[in-house]
């Protein structure tokens, strides 16, 4: 059922900050069709670059990021961007759009008819656990956290991109929320399918939600496996991660 | 309630007043939202580009409104007199505040929202107008409101240069020292500002992001105001279009010569086809005269000692028809013509109290001089000081006086006359206090006073275009003795008439001047 073609790939990737910082070091990745890769790295190892790498926003200085086998300078760079959901951290909520028109934002950049815009934000809210007739008109700065976090992810599916992008996505909101939304997040990509490749510092969340999970260390690939292969490795930039978590965590992904 | 009833009398005119006041402003403001929030935008996007932008516009700034008028009034294209080039004035004003807060709006936007918007895939221009000008709008509408009511102030201002609003009473009225006349301009002004203020402030609320309705309806305000602005600018392009054909009509900032401005002007409309537009108050002796090179002014009334002196720059003369002759041929090498004078001389007159006249049989000043032994002297400040004020005039006549004569202010110097306290002073020859408080002026009978006689002056081009001009000014050669002079001055300083009822009435007691005469036309 998997695709062979890679959806991402990172063939032997190098990126420098303008100020110099080496960030990527010959970096290398390959990520199926419908695959979930959790990143896990400290702060400033380059997650956040990796993904910005993807959709364009920033290119290597030498090698190549492919989407869908095709390398992403040449790509249009918008085409691809509407290709790639993207939910970030902060969430970047249009503050001045009620909930319903920054879901419809890129159906609306596509040209989409009125209609099938308005069906699909009701479609999308129902999806995240939002009810429309509540929220569509709300804006941003009315709802909490995690109900702005189900936005987020509502607006980054809306033109059902084959690729989401998620940068930390639940990493401001409280640990009962956070476990709903991993739920949500199973709930929702058993409906959707998506390649996803999800960034996070918490070795906990990187369990819950990949298929796969990438350890970044250095600017390399420390780690690149399943899960439970993660827990057996005896790597100590991996054994940080783990000695990190409490032990139930462990024992369940075992 | 005077200021109410000017109100009243004045309704048509001071509407008009408020309207072209409000035009202004709204014109002004329109293309600097227009050209400011641009360059606002270049500005944030192009920090190298826009610190430069920012500089200039702060420099402009700094410059001060009326210096800034004066600076353009010389200039082609630009400058003038008039509302073209208090428009640019008013736009320079309102550039820095709508450019700034652009910037200032646009980098006060979260980054994340930013990114979020080039991650979905927004284009440049996708972004701007869906993201960061929306995001922008409150914080440009505070520009617009600063912008607006800065405007309503330095419109005020616009009137020095003959553009009209509600400015020109305030001149009037500082000039005719009539407090009402100040508060029927400074009033409005001050409500209009207000009221701007307070509009702007509400919209700038409504539109602070996440709390008004959908963005479309924010669009469509936004059309609304750049719509309306458009309008104005297109009437005011076509308002100044419609001004060329029009014989300019101009005066100095002072009660006698807006009188006069509207002698000429009622002259014109009553006696020819032509549209007569008055540019009266609008400044000194040289912001006349530089309009009237540049074209911007056709006509206004000079007088043949200051022309001699403050424009042309030669030496006092005494000879009236010498300096009349080197006035008349410095206006016509420089394009000009000076009309026939009107017959009074606007020079200094040495006044005492009609009374002592009678009683010692007094005509000239040696007269006085000889039969007023002891006399006491009042005289202006600007008259002591000047070489060729009391000093010479002490030494010409050999006048001696009981005690140092006293510095008094131009304005109470006459009714200290009337009431004893000194008994005799130099006074203006066509103050219209000089009937009304019996006071009687002595002949400068050793001619020690330079001739001040007034005449229309104007662009020789402009008689040559309408020659029937030429007679019709000639009709007012000589009609206007001193005596005449000081009961129109009298009628507005004093009664408070409106300069152009003054005007009215000089000519329906002198009904010669607008008769038809088939020989005088032709």
């Amino acid at each position: 059922m998997e695709d062979k073609s890679a959806a991402i790939e990172f063939d032997n990737v190098t990126y420098r900050h303008a100020g110099g910082t080496l960030v990527l070091d010959g970096f290398s990745l390959a990520i199926g069709r419908g695959e979930t890769l959790a990143l896990v790295g400290r702060s400033g190892t380059g997650k956040t670059t990796i993904l910005k790498l993807i959709n364009h926003l920033l290119l290597p200085q030498s090698g190549a990021v492919r989407i869908e086998g095709r390398a992403t300078s040449e790509w249009d760079p918008i085409r691809l961007r509407r290709r790639i959901g993207y939910v970030l951290q902060e969430v970047g909520l249009f503050p001045h759009m009620t909930i319903g028109r920054n879901v419809a934002v890129v159906p609306r950049l596509e040209g989409w008819p009125e209609d099938r815009v308005s069906a699909r934000v009701d479609e999308l809210l129902n999806l995240v656990g939002l009810d429309p007739k509540t929220f569509r008109d709300r804006y941003p700065r009315e709802l909490s956290g995690g109900q702005r976090q189900r936005v987020g992810v509502a607006r980054a599916l809306a033109v059902d991109p084959p690729i989401l992008l998620m940068d930390e996505p639940f990493g401001a909101l409280d640990p009962l929320t956070r476990a709903e939304m991993h739920r949500e997040f199973h709930r929702i990509q058993s409906q959707v399918r998506k390649t996803i490749v999800c960034v996070t510092h918490d070795m906990g969340e990187a369990f819950s939600l990949g298929t796969k999970i990438g350890v970044l260390s250095n600017g390399k690939l420390a780690a690149f496996a399943t899960p439970a292969e993660i827990t057996r490795s005896n790597n100590p930039e991996v054994k940080i991660f783990l000695d990190a978590l409490p032990k139930p965590a462990v024992q369940t992904a075992q | 309630m005077r200021l109410i009833e000017f109100w009243l009398n004045h309704g048509g005119e001071f509407l008009s007043a408020i309207l072209r006041h409000l035009a202004l402003v709204a014109a002004s403001t329109g293309v600097a939202v227009a050209l400011g929030v641009p360059l606002g935008v270049v500005s944030y996007r192009s920090p190298r580009l826009g610190s430069p932008l920012i500089g200039v516009a702060n420099v402009a700034q700094t410059i001060p409104s009326l210096a800034m008028f004066g600076f353009l009034i010389p200039l082609p294209l630009v400058g003038g007199i008039g509302a073209k080039a208090a428009l640019i004035v008013l736009i320079l004003y309102a550039l820095l505040p709508v450019m700034r807060t652009t910037v200032s709006g646009l980098k006060g936007i979260d980054p994340a929202v930013r990114e979020a918007g080039l991650a979905m895939g927004m284009t440049d221009r996708q972004l701007l107008y869906q993201v960061e000008l929306p995001l922008a709008l409150s914080a440009i509408i505070a520009g617009v409101r600063v912008a607006t009511v800065v405007g309503v102030g330095t419109a005020t201002i616009a009137a020095a240069i003959g553009a009209g609003g509600l400015g020109e009473y305030i001149f009037r009225g500082v000039a005719s020292v009539d407090g009402t006349v100040i508060l029927a301009g400074a009033i409005p002004a001050a409500l209009l500002a207000l009221i701007a203020d307070f509009a702007l402030g509400r919209m700038e609320r409504r539109l602070a992001p996440g709390r008004s309705k959908s963005s479309s309806s924010r669009v469509g305000l936004a059309i609304a105001i750049a719509a309306v602005a458009l309008v104005l600018i297109v009437s005011g392009l076509l308002w100044s279009d419609r001004a060329r054909g029009r014989i300019v009509v101009g005066s100095k900032n002072f009660t006698e010569q807006v009188i006069l401005g509207e002698l000429i002007s009622q002259l014109i409309e009553r006696r020819t086809q032509l549209k007569v537009s008055r540019k009266l108050n609008l400044g000194d002796t040289l912001v006349c005269d530089t309009a009237m090179r540049a074209g911007d002014l056709d006509v206004y009334v000079e007088y043949t000692g200051t022309a001699l002196t403050a424009i042309f720059k030669q030496p006092v003369r005494m000879n009236v028809d010498e300096v009349k002759l080197i006035v008349e041929a410095c206006y016509s090498i420089t394009g000009r013509t000076m009309l026939a004078p009107l017959g009074f001389n606007n020079t200094y007159v040495i006044l005492v109290r009609n009374e002592d006249a009678r009683r010692r049989g007094l005509k000239t000043i040696s007269d006085a001089v000889q039969r007023m032994p002891g006399l006491r002297a009042g005289f202006g400040a600007a008259f002591l000081d000047r070489e060729d004020g009391y000093q010479g005039l002490v030494k010409l006549y050999d006048l001696r006086l009981a005690e140092t004569p006293r510095a008094m202010d131009l304005s109470l110097i006459y009714r200290a006359l009337a009431d004893q306290q000194v008994d005799l002073i130099a006074g203006d020859a066509t103050n219209g206090l000089i009937a009304k408080l019996d006071l009687f002026a002595l002949e400068d009978d050793r001619r020690y006073f330079p001739p001040y006689h007034a005449a229309p002056v104007a662009r020789t081009e402009v008689l040559d275009r309408h020659p029937e001009l030429r007679a019709i000014f000639n009709r007012l050669a000589g009609v206007i003795s001193d005596q005449e002079m000081r009961q129109m001055n009298y009628e507005a300083e004093v009664e408070r008439r409106d300069p152009a009822s003054v005007a009215q009435s000089f000519l329906a007691r002198h009904p010669e001047i607008l008769a038809t005469s088939e020989v005088m036309d032709r």
